[in-house]
């Protein structure tokens, strides 16, 4: 069972349930956190308190953590969570128009709910502005959806638009949340009258979490993900061991499973696009080796009630292919096809140059007529359109 | 009544990160608030005037996207438990009671005056940036979207920007 659960393996009735059991969870810690009074938060853009500071980027830092380690666990696909998109424009119009709102009306959405729910009239308030801007801008829209998705970078991750790893990001965020720690409480103690020095820094019984948080992270660095992982795991092992973890068919077995439509069969093609183009096994699909391991492909490659035979130019390509599928987890039963294309082609699909007198007649028999088969099958499938195939991500929305 | 004392911040940073972890993982997107609000308009609307919500892109879209309306919505089942939680937490650290939080220098009308505006800002800025602190910020930043750390950046550092003006209200 790999996350996200919905909508595979939770309905959307459960979700509801999960729905309201996390929103009470939020909910409680937002309250005890203190996010229910607008002075407190507020206190964040005048240095009295920086409380939103410290709840904020150390729940930001947690879930991003637990999130990477999830991933190299291989327990939740991150290929599949909803990462909001880029937009350059809304994105900083939204944050600006949102901050205005911040230091004037001195609630977010979600504190505004909170801090209504124990008797908060301002909040209240708050609750019924957020609505009505929402009218507002439901009115507004014909007039500012070009703004909207203008400046569109798609998915784009804040490691990539800055040229790091995915891990070292992680490493710089912590360290610079626990700097702002350290100097937020500082201010907090000069802006209050206390006397302050960098030392007065207390995060009480915190310490032991910080420190373990910074360790965490510094090993985040060093936290390959799945991906490389099974990359690596398939650099170590040679021809023999991916032999004894690979069934392997021949030409004949192919073209026998391709005719006779007993079983539901998925041919994979892992040469480069330019071999594939220039001939190829009827009804195959071309995932060259160098992009199997993308998350795009694990839906197609995972199929239970299909198994995926790979092939390539030589045998070992073909067991390669089978068993990063394994490592990276696709369910679907794989095989690799003995012998590479090469052999497939004499064997088969040239069968004509071949001199009938050099092999047995029933073989000669069988694989003439698997030639003609095939021509057909690869007339039906170019007149199909191609697989789709991006997996539906998980839509989203606030 | 004594008003039990808050949490200690980062122990809640924490268990609202694992919160949020436990939502990505089980539904492969993160929390939200204004989604909430978004919802309920659109169903206003349709109710209201069908009409215009038919015809008009942002609602038309909004209802194909979400059938069933709020009570089939996750965020707003979410936000539903948001309020129940947050009472909860009130009742039993004894801070319940009907109160008007706000600087000195003003009085509860400029509070609760300058609070709906607040709120509208960020109702009309929440869809602009897809989202508010929770949904575009937290959740943005916990799966490392450069979007997400772009909202936070311009919410904060527009806060910042315009602290002085509006410090009559604060301190």
């Amino acid at each position: 069972m790999i996350s996200p659960l919905v909508p595979n393996f939770i309905n959307s009735e459960i979700s509801l349930v999960v729905a309201l059991i996390v929103g009470i969870a939020f909910g409680f810690i937002l309250e005890q956190a203190g996010f229910s009074s607008s002075k407190r938060l507020a206190g964040l853009f005048y240095g009295y308190d920086f409380v939103v500071l410290r709840v904020f980027f150390t729940a930001a830092a947690t879930a991003m953590t637990g999130l990477i380690l999830l991933s190299y666990f291989g327990v939740i696909n991150l290929g599949l969570i909803y990462i909001n998109p880029t937009f350059i424009y809304s994105a900083l119009i939204g944050g600006a128009i949102m901050g205005a709102g911040f230091i004037i009306g001195g609630f977010c959405p979600g504190t505004s709910v909170c801090a209504a729910a124990i008797g908060k009239l301002d909040a209240l308030l708050f609750v019924a502005g957020v609505t009505f801007g929402a009218l507002i801008f439901g009115e507004i829209y014909p007039f500012i959806k070009e703004i909207l998705t203008a400046g569109s970078l798609g998915d784009l991750m804040v490691y990539d638009a800055l040229g790091m790893s995915r891990g070292f990001f992680a490493f710089v965020l912590v360290a610079f949340a626990i700097t702002a720690f350290v100097i937020t409480s500082y201010i907090e103690n000069r802006v209050n009258g206390k006397a302050a020095s960098l030392l007065s820094f207390k995060p009480g019984k915190s310490k032991a979490i910080i420190g373990f948080a910074l360790i965490i992270a510094f090993a985040l660095i060093f936290m390959p993900d799945k991906k490389s992982r099974a990359l690596t795991n398939l650099s170590e092992m040679n021809p023999e061991m991916l032999k004894s973890e690979i069934e392997m068919i021949d030409s004949d077995e192919l073209a026998m499973w391709l005719i006779s439509e007993c079983r539901d069969i998925h041919v994979i093609d892992v040469r480069n696009e330019e071999n594939f183009k220039r001939n190829n096994v009827p009804g195959a699909v071309n995932i060259p080796f160098n992009s199997l391991s993308e998350a795009e492909w694990r839906t197609e490659l995972s199929k239970t009630d299909r198994t995926n035979i790979f092939y390539g130019i030589d045998s070992e390509e073909a067991l390669k292919a089978a068993m990063l599928s394994k490592i990276l987890g696709d369910n679907s039963e794989a095989y690799a096809l003995n012998g590479g294309f090469d052999d497939f082609k004499t064997t088969i699909l040239d069968i004509a140059l071949v001199d009938a007198s050099k092999i047995p007649a029933d073989k000669y028999k069988f694989r003439k007529n698997a030639n003609v088969k095939l021509a057909e099958i690869r007339k039906n499938s170019a007149a199909k359109p191609k697989p789709k195939k991006k997996e539906q991500k998980i839509s989203g929305g606030c | 009544m004594e008003n039990t004392k808050y949490m200690n911040p980062y122990l809640a940073g924490v268990l609202l990160g694992l919160i949020l972890l436990v939502t990505i993982f089980i539904t492969g997107r993160g929390l939200g608030a204004s989604g909430a609000m978004k919802s309920v308009v659109v169903d206003a609307m349709t109710v209201v005037a069908p009409e215009h919500a038919a015809n008009s892109e942002f609602y038309s879209k909004y209802n194909a996207s979400h059938p069933g309306g709020s009570v089939k919505n996750w965020l707003f089942i979410e936000v539903i438990g948001v309020a129940i939680g947050g009472f909860l937490s009130g009742l039993l650290s004894n801070r319940l009671g009907f109160k008007i939080d706000r600087g000195a220098r003003i009085g509860n009308k400029t509070r609760l005056i300058a609070a709906f505006a607040g709120g509208s800002l960020f109702g009309i800025g929440a869809q602009f940036g897809r989202g508010c602190t929770s949904g575009a910020a937290l959740s943005g930043m916990a799966v490392m979207s450069a979007g997400g750390f772009l909202t936070m950046m311009a919410i904060f550092g527009t806060g910042y920007a315009l602290a002085f003006i509006f410090r009559k209200m604060w301190i």
